[in-house]
């Protein structure tokens, strides 16, 4: 049987109201209510009194664990870290060095100067019905504007009868236009 | 008329250095015990004796007293504690999954014990009695040693240690029934040889 199987049937035996109380009785910090139902309990619960019995064994034996001294170097060794501690800072030392100082201004300034350079504005204002008609117009006439240079350099167009009045010529460079 | 610990310490805030020597002596050889019974490594538990009178000193000028002293310096204390055992277990889970490690009792070697006993035989046993019970004492849960050590050996009230473990001073009271209850099984032949 394990330890902890002998210790949980131990606990079984006893009785669970006594955890909290027993522990305080008997190192003698139970307040005089506290203590005068723990011996009523007592008195009338052997399980309890033998854990009670067995609980003051366990701690004389506790008594037995050995006491270690501090080395001799232990006083120096202290001392020695105290010693290399560093010096407590007060408020004017976490200001930054000038180096730092400077740079920090130098960033600043040229932040704002960055910020106050006027920037080409994009009118984002909605597009109106005339704009829109606009706009898609010329995206019709995209292929005839693409077309553009090759119509104006287009020989055989020179080579065409000169219309009978010049006022036809006109019109008609204007339509290609 | 002697000083409390709080008055103490509020001297050392106002720069008396004496009054910190003076908690040092007073304080420096419960604070090992505690340190060593909770970690087991004598060489560790000086270093964060050193390192607790560190963080006090570190402190001072900020001490206000809420608290006794007591509570605060082994809070200081129980929180590295704590902490040291988890590294360590950390440590030694990394190391036990590269190599099979036998981690007999002889990695973890008893300080030395006062010699009372006039016989090598007794002081065998004694030796052997000490170890069963650090042994013990050490197998406890974290919360569960360190509650038995501060109630057991440095005798602190139950406000005090339920202050320090942050729990309920009902709370503690059950963790110290089930620690020594633990206990009780570990150390059935010594709490029967007492009794015989």
């Amino acid at each position: 049987m394990s330890n902890t199987e002998r210790n949980a049937e131990g606990i079984a035996k006893y009785c669970a109201g006594m955890e909290d109380k027993l522990v305080e009785y008997l190192d003698g910090r139970a307040k005089p209510a506290g203590r005068r139902a723990v011996e009523e309990h007592l008195a009338a619960c052997s399980g309890c009194r033998n854990r009670a019995e067995e609980f003051r064994n366990l701690w004389a034996a506790l008594e037995d664990l050995p006491v270690v001294s501090p080395s001799p170097a232990f006083d120096a060794s202290l001392r020695a870290r105290i010693a290399a501690e560093p010096a407590r800072r007060g408020f004017w030392s976490w200001l930054p060095s000038p180096r730092l100082a400077f740079a920090v201004t130098a960033l600043v300034a040229m932040s704002v100067w960055v910020a106050s350079i006027p920037r080409v504005t994009i009118n984002e204002s909605p597009m109106t019905g005339v704009q829109v008609e606009a706009d898609f117009s010329m995206i019709r006439d995209l292929p005839v504007l693409e077309n553009y240079d090759v119509l104006s350099k287009f020989d055989a167009l020179s080579e065409l009868p000169a219309p009978p009045n010049g006022v036809a010529t006109e019109e008609g460079t204007k339509e290609i236009r | 008329m002697a000083r409390t610990d709080v008055q103490l310490m509020l001297d050392v805030k106002a720069g008396d250095e004496q009054s910190f020597e003076l908690l040092l002596r007073k304080y420096r050889t419960p604070l090992v015990n505690f340190l060593y019974r909770m970690v087991r490594d004598s060489a560790v538990a000086e270093d964060l004796a050193q390192e607790v009178f560190l963080r006090v000193y570190r402190a001072r000028k900020e001490y206000a007293p809420s608290a006794k002293f007591t509570t605060w310096m082994f809070r200081i204390a129980t929180n590295l504690a704590l902490n040291s055992v988890r590294d360590n277990r950390h440590r030694q889970m990394e190391i036990s999954m590269d190599h099979a490690v036998d981690a007999g009792d002889d990695e973890h070697p008893a300080m030395e014990v006062p010699d009372r006993t006039p016989s090598v035989e007794q002081q065998l046993v004694a030796r052997n009695r000490s170890e069963m019970i650090l042994r013990a004492v050490h197998a406890l849960p974290d919360k569960q040693r360190a509650a038995v050590l501060l109630h057991k050996y440095q005798e602190l009230d139950y406000d005090e240690i339920a202050r320090i473990l942050e729990c309920s001073e009902s709370a503690l009271k059950s963790l110290l029934f089930r620690a020594y209850e633990t206990l009780r099984a570990e150390l059935a032949p010594l709490v029967n040889s007492v009794r015989v």
